[in-house]
């Protein structure tokens, strides 16, 4: 369990860093529970991982995989798909809450020109 | 062209709602020929950078300037929004401003809307023989067609043709939400959603070399269809 223990310990310091990182984020609250839950098994894993590497070369042969490297390179393909997929919805939610905010700004401008604004000239509509 | 007859007198009642980026070079031109027919235009300036903004207004067009970019789609919905919040219009005409549309065309397409009471008039380059695309752009238009009959249930023989009369009960039930070209399939789906009568209006597209220029390109229609795929 102690043999390389300096990269032990950078992996594990690496994984509580993207834990606490995670944890800050806010959302709403079952989703956000539904998220810390995951993250608890999530960290499990990964320190048991660390701690005793031949488990997940074991974990991988009862699922059919060679080496425990090559399960974590497939799941790790899996979340970056996943991840992929999550933020191009998040973008594109808030392109559409930019889109609304924009253009609303444009339109107040123009319908109720701001003293001074060069903008939207006194054309008086209808 | 003797298809479209001689409109007496401006057409107050409805708004021309031009969508407006980087076109400083003709859009003067375009809405100082459109105002004598429709006095009241309103451009989206779509956060031009060469005054293209200033060019319109001076030109005597209402213009609503977006504080950023955010694509032709997005320009018309709020043009669309202005004319439904600040006019009481009865009729938006979507126009392009790079003077590929002509100003006889539009006029038509609001006494077809007035006489047929139809809520939507689409235009179509395709209803007739007039249109010149080209070989490639009439493969990627018909192509543009089926894709967007295939999801709106429309008969169309035309779908990314910018000249568009809605009636103002139809436009408020618009909400365009594809900000980039894809819009042109979404504004179909939305009119085409709202169940009311729509009609097809033959016109003749005026292929420049500035607009063909600036027209879309073999590798944006990729885009697009993605785009209009995954929402």
């Amino acid at each position: 369990m102690l043999d390389q223990p300096l990269i032990k310990v950078i992996l594990l310091v690496g994984i509580v860093g993207v834990t606490i990182l995670l944890t800050r984020s806010t959302a709403g609250a079952r989703h956000q529970a539904v998220r810390r839950l995951l993250l608890v098994g999530f960290v499990l894993l990964a320190a048991m991982a660390i701690l005793f590497p031949p488990l997940l070369t074991q974990v991988a042969q009862t699922v059919g995989v060679g080496r425990g490297a090559d399960l974590l390179l497939y799941g790790l393909t899996i979340t970056f798909l996943g991840y992929v997929a999550a933020s191009y919805r998040r973008m594109r939610q808030l392109e559409q809450q930019n889109t609304v905010l924009a253009r609303h700004i444009a339109l107040s401008d123009a319908i109720r020109p701001r003293p001074g604004s060069t903008n939207g000239s006194a054309h008086d509509p209808r | 062209m003797s298809l479209t007859p001689p409109v007496a007198g401006p057409i107050a009642d409805a708004w021309l709602v031009i969508p407006l980026f980087n076109e400083a070079t003709v859009i003067g031109e375009v809405i100082a020929g459109a105002r004598e027919t429709f006095p009241h235009i309103v451009c989206v300036d779509d956060a031009s950078t060469d005054g293209s903004g200033r060019a319109a207004r001076e030109a005597g067009a209402v213009v609503v300037t977006h504080p950023f970019n955010l694509g032709q789609g997005a320009a018309l919905q709020t043009g669309i929004d202005y004319v439904l919040r600040a006019t009481d219009a009865q009729y938006v005409v979507t126009f392009d401003a790079d003077g590929q549309h002509r100003v006889e065309d539009a006029a038509a397409m609001v006494e077809r809307a007035r006489e047929e009471e139809a809520a939507i008039v689409f235009g179509s380059r395709f209803l007739d023989g007039r249109t010149k695309p080209g070989l490639l752009r009439r493969i990627i238009l018909k192509g543009a067609v089926w894709i967007t009959n295939q999801q709106t249930g429309l008969r169309l023989s035309d779908a990314h043709n910018g000249l568009r009369v809605i009636r103002r009960d139809a436009a408020e039930h618009l909400d365009l939400e594809q900000n980039r070209m894809a819009h042109a399939t979404e504004i179909v789906l939305q009119l085409a959603r709202t169940r009311l009568p729509w009609v097809e209006h033959p016109v003749l597209i005026v292929y420049t070399d500035y607009s063909r220029a600036k027209g879309q390109s073999l590798m944006n229609s990729i885009n697009i269809l993605i785009d209009t795929i995954v929402k």
